[in-house]
């Protein structure tokens, strides 16, 4: 997503990407990140909270409009209100590592085999 | 001002997701990790009107049900796609993309595809219009066919002369 706001900044339309995933974007390098520090799947607002995303949607216009340069990035000043998700999202340990790695032999597997 | 802090931290807070699924990748017992694009050089457009004259594109991640459009998303295959926002179905498919299933869920669109917001956004006049269709991208693995997706974004954007694209991956 970061490739095709680069390509739009460079035929001349302004953008800017609201994610969650802040060290994918920032290190391709787009012109405006709204970062949304949430686990991945909600970067506009928590589900039904109508008054959050409409913050968050309007925000993100106020970093277009008023970035002066490249690679600026601002945090919505939001929380989550929990963190645990932070360690949870693909997380390795005992209680996964071997289905981990039998997991990846079948998909090459059926990769191999495709 | 309180002098407390609200936490005390030996880790950056936010969740780097180039080590996460670079980790999640090497247990899984892949041996090469996946290559990000990183670039030196960063493109920028400046704004030239105001807001209130702008007409405002979004650009998403997900794709329509088989059953709700011809670009509905089998997860291979996918093609880049537009589609009215005004026949914006009540569920997206975001099945087969990776984002945290445990923590959360996507059955709200607004959570990841705020035309609503910016619909109110422009009954308000803080921007001028929400243009009539929105794009979609399959995230693919081969930057390169990224590369065309987005050129076929560029032209439908010109087409409609977007000046504001907001990106929003899943």
């Amino acid at each position: 997503m970061s490739l095709v706001a680069r390509k739009l900044e460079a035929q001349g339309i302004a953008t800017v990407v609201v994610g969650s995933a802040r060290d994918i974007v920032e290190e391709c390098g787009v012109a405006r990140m709204l970062f949304v520090d949430f686990p991945l799947g909600n970067p506009t607002g928590k589900p039904n909270d109508r008054e959050m995303q409409r913050s968050i949607v309007s925000l993100a216009l106020d970093v277009v409009d008023t970035a002066i340069g490249p690679r600026s990035t601002v945090q919505a000043p939001i929380r989550w209100g929990t963190d645990d998700w932070r360690t949870a999202f693909m997380e390795i340990g005992e209680h996964n590592i071997d289905k981990l790695r039998a997991a990846g032999e079948k998909r090459r597997a059926a990769q191999a085999g495709s | 001002m309180a002098a407390r802090a609200d936490r005390q931290i030996t880790h950056r807070s936010y969740v780097s997701y180039i080590d996460k699924s670079r980790e999640y990748y090497s247990a899984s017992g892949y041996d090469q990790p996946y290559r990000w694009a990183a670039h030196d050089e960063v493109p920028f457009t400046r704004l030239d009107k105001p807001l209130s004259e702008c007409n405002v594109a979004v650009v998403t991640t997900t794709f329509l049900h088989h059953h709700d459009s011809a670009h509905g998303a089998p997860a291979t295959g996918k093609q880049v796609y537009h589609h009215a926002v005004a026949d914006v179905p009540d569920q997206m498919f975001t099945a087969d993309l990776s984002w945290d299933k445990q923590a959360t869920h996507t059955d709200d669109t607004e959570s990841f595809l705020p035309l609503g917001s910016l619909q109110s956004l422009v009954d308000d006049g803080k921007i001028g219009a929400l243009n009539h269709r929105f794009f979609g991208v399959p995230t693919e693995y081969s930057q390169r066919k990224t590369g065309l997706d987005a050129d076929a974004i560029a032209s439908w954007c010109a087409e409609d002369g977007v000046d504001i694209a907001l990106l929003v991956p899943l």
